[in-house]
């Protein structure tokens, strides 16, 4: 990768960062009421995934989705907005953190039940098939969303009909607080779904150049034999599952000792560093981001809510 | 262009139109294409669209809503079949969760022209997982149109108009319904949302849904020859949206209602009606909203329980004599629908 290319990812991977910090330490003000699923840990998926993702992907994603949106769009203003419940926001406020889109930018769809967009994005896969276009589709989840049964039915139909499609699960091995040895019967998820036509690829989801190279192969296999695609990639979920806190601060896991194991940006740091990029380089990019996130909070902090004659405006689409 | 035809000939006819007019418009759902075609109702398409216009699915049916949902968000007109409404039960999930309020959690900015067909099976031991209708359900949700078509007419016309809606429709088919004859103007074309007078009357307000409507008319025929009272048949068509305008007027003339529901009452459209008429016509009412629908039983399986489970005529004659004061009157000579002794019209 070229040096741009590298600073570009790292500010992405930054980005996604410090705004889920800022949500942390400005959660306690009361004024983002929405139930934060922070992605701390994860942000490597996203970025390196989008990162190779072709032009016009329509991406589909869940309740964890900061990194996503951000990945995607870089609209922070929209993005706090959104979480401040304001008329800025994509959706002015009806969606907030659970429900995060932002079409224009790809982001079509994220949702609050696990598994509910993955046949969405199947259907959208499908529409492009019966419409002749080439574009691509991809939908991210958890491991726990592999125990839906809509899971099974959209693997299913998306090898049936060689979608378009790339499934990346995001494995953290945790359902809230439950472990996949309580709650999975089969030896792996390759194991599981190694009867399915997809190319499947597993890849350590902490490292996003790691990341990268596996999204690469994966999607020049799905050009060569059509057919979906499917990701297994795996991290550390540093914070707990919703709010900013962490899960070993209650002694319920233990934390590993070296941030180099399990956090993804002193990785890609080390990385950087190992491709002589200087911290001076990198300590700039922090700086100017924490001045825009500083700016978008203020942004959203100042915007107005919805009217209230907007309770009842898009429910449906008049006729 | 007017025709006589069943009320499944409207369906295929309908939906044959749409897809003519429109090649976004798809049809899916399991038996779809085989070669009983959904009791006819998508006969001849798979011949002349092709399979990739019509086709089969797997038996996965809240998967292949949300195949629906990304489909129809991405410009595509999908009708997903359901040979019984209770098998939607199944794909619930992407109905209330996702397909409902995909527009307003999206600020506007997405929109899901989806019709779903489901048909209410009936008789010959239909049974609890095969008899359900589940218009009072849906229509509970914001963001989703109930339609329950009861003629040929409206099956067509109807059908049309929930195909070109930009919003997701679930469309309920009576399966006795199906034979029923009638005429057809090919060149009507109709908005959802309306109510329909089925028959002008000044005494009472019968409101009525789906099959209901064709007891309905049994009851005013019954009532007018019998006992002279003249009732007002209006078919909702409509669950949701409610046209509430039509059933105030009528009940504003006549100072009684009575509503036919084909659904349990206890939580559901009847009762939804009922409230809605005392809040808004209390000042008029001369008696309170009677309520028909299904016992609140689990459908029996066995024909003598059956029939008492499904609401029809005579029960519904007695009660109005009743708010009538008037003897019950003799049905001796009387003609009533029952599986043996199905309806096929024309109306």
């Amino acid at each position: 990768m070229t040096k741009t290319e590298l600073l570009q990812i790292y500010r992405k991977l930054l980005v996604v960062r410090m705004a889920e910090e800022r949500i942390s330490a400005e959660y306690h003000l009361d004024e983002m009421k929405t139930p934060m699923h922070l992605g701390i840990g994860a942000e490597a998926i996203s970025v390196g995934v989008v990162h190779c993702l072709p032009k016009n992907t329509k991406v589909f994603g869940t309740y964890r989705n900061h990194a996503l949106y951000l990945a995607l769009s870089d609209d922070l203003d929209g993005f706090f907005g959104e979480l401040f419940g304001k008329n800025s926001g994509h959706a002015r406020g009806r969606a907030g953190s659970m429900h995060l889109s932002h079409p224009d930018h790809g982001l079509i769809l994220t949702s609050a039940v696990v598994g509910t967009t993955i046949p969405v994005a199947v259907g959208t896969a499908m529409a492009n098939n019966y419409q002749n276009k080439k574009e691509t589709v991809a939908v991210f989840f958890g491991d726990g969303a592999t125990e839906e049964g809509v899971f099974w039915e959209s693997i299913n139909f998306a090898c049936l009909k060689k979608l378009n499609i790339l499934f990346i699960c995001e494995d953290n091995d945790l359902a809230i607080h439950a472990f996949k040895k309580d709650r999975q019967s089969y030896e792996s998820l390759e194991r599981a779904l190694c009867a399915f036509p997809c190319h499947f690829a597993k890849g350590n989801g902490r490292r996003v150049d790691e990341v990268i190279k596996t999204t690469k192969v994966v999607l020049e296999k799905m050009k060569e034999t059509p057919g979906p695609g499917f990701l297994h990639l795996d991290y550390f979920r540093i914070v707990q599952h919703v709010g900013p806190g962490f899960d070993f601060d209650v002694g319920y896991r233990q934390k590993p000792t070296d941030p180099l194991e399990y956090d993804p940006l002193p990785i890609f740091e080390k990385h950087l560093s190992e491709n002589r990029i200087s911290n001076t380089e990198l300590s700039q990019i922090r700086r100017e981001l924490d001045k825009k996130i500083s700016m978008a909070v203020e942004n959203a902090r100042k915007a107005p809510f919805a009217p209230a004659d907007d309770l009842y405006l898009d429910v449906m689409m008049e006729v | 262009m007017t025709k006589m035809m069943s009320y499944r000939n409207a369906l295929v006819t309908a939906v044959t139109s749409e897809m003519e007019a429109d090649p976004n418009v798809f049809v899916f759902g399991l038996d779809v294409p085989d070669h009983k075609r959904i009791f006819g109702s998508t006969a001849g398409l798979v011949e002349k669209f092709g399979s990739k216009r019509c086709f089969g699915t797997p038996l996965s049916e809240e998967a292949m809503t949300g195949i629906a949902l990304g489909a129809a968000m991405s410009g595509l007109k999908p009708i997903h079949v359901h040979i019984r409404s209770d098998f939607m039960l199944l794909a619930t999930n992407q109905i209330i969760n996702m397909v409902s309020n995909v527009r307003y959690l999206s600020g506007g900015r997405l929109s899901v022209p989806l019709v779903i067909r489901a048909i209410i099976g009936r008789g010959w031991g239909q049974g609890a997982q095969h008899s359900k209708s589940l218009h009072s359900l849906f229509a509970h949700i914001p963001g989703l149109k109930v339609v329950m078509p009861s003629t040929p007419q409206d099956a067509y016309s109807l059908l049309r108009a929930a195909i070109q809606d930009p919003n997701p429709v679930i469309f309920l088919e009576q399966r006795w319904l199906y034979d029923i004859e009638g005429p057809v103007d090919l060149n009507l074309n109709e908005k959802l949302g309306h109510a329909a007078v089925k028959k002008e009357g000044k005494d009472v307000t019968i409101i009525s849904t789906s099959w209901m409507t064709v007891e309905a008319l049994k009851v005013a025929e019954v009532l007018n020859k019998k006992q002279g009272i003249d009732a007002e048949i209006i078919d909702a068509r409509s669950i949701a949206p409610l046209d509430e305008k039509t059933i105030y007027k009528s009940v504003r003339k006549t100072g009684r209602a009575v509503v036919l529901d084909y659904d349990w009452v206890y939580c559901g459209f009847a009762s939804e009606i009922a409230a809605s008429i005392s809040e808004h016509c209390f000042d008029v009412l001369k008696k309170p909203v009677l309520r028909f629908g299904f016992e609140h039983v689990p459908c029996p399986t066995t024909r003598p329980l059956e029939n008492l489970f499904f609401p029809a005529a005579p029960k519904v004659i007695r009660a109005i004599e009743n708010m009538f004061r008037k003897a019950p009157s003799d049905f001796k000579d009387e003609y009533f629908f029952s599986y043996d002794n199905k309806f096929k019209g024309p109306f």
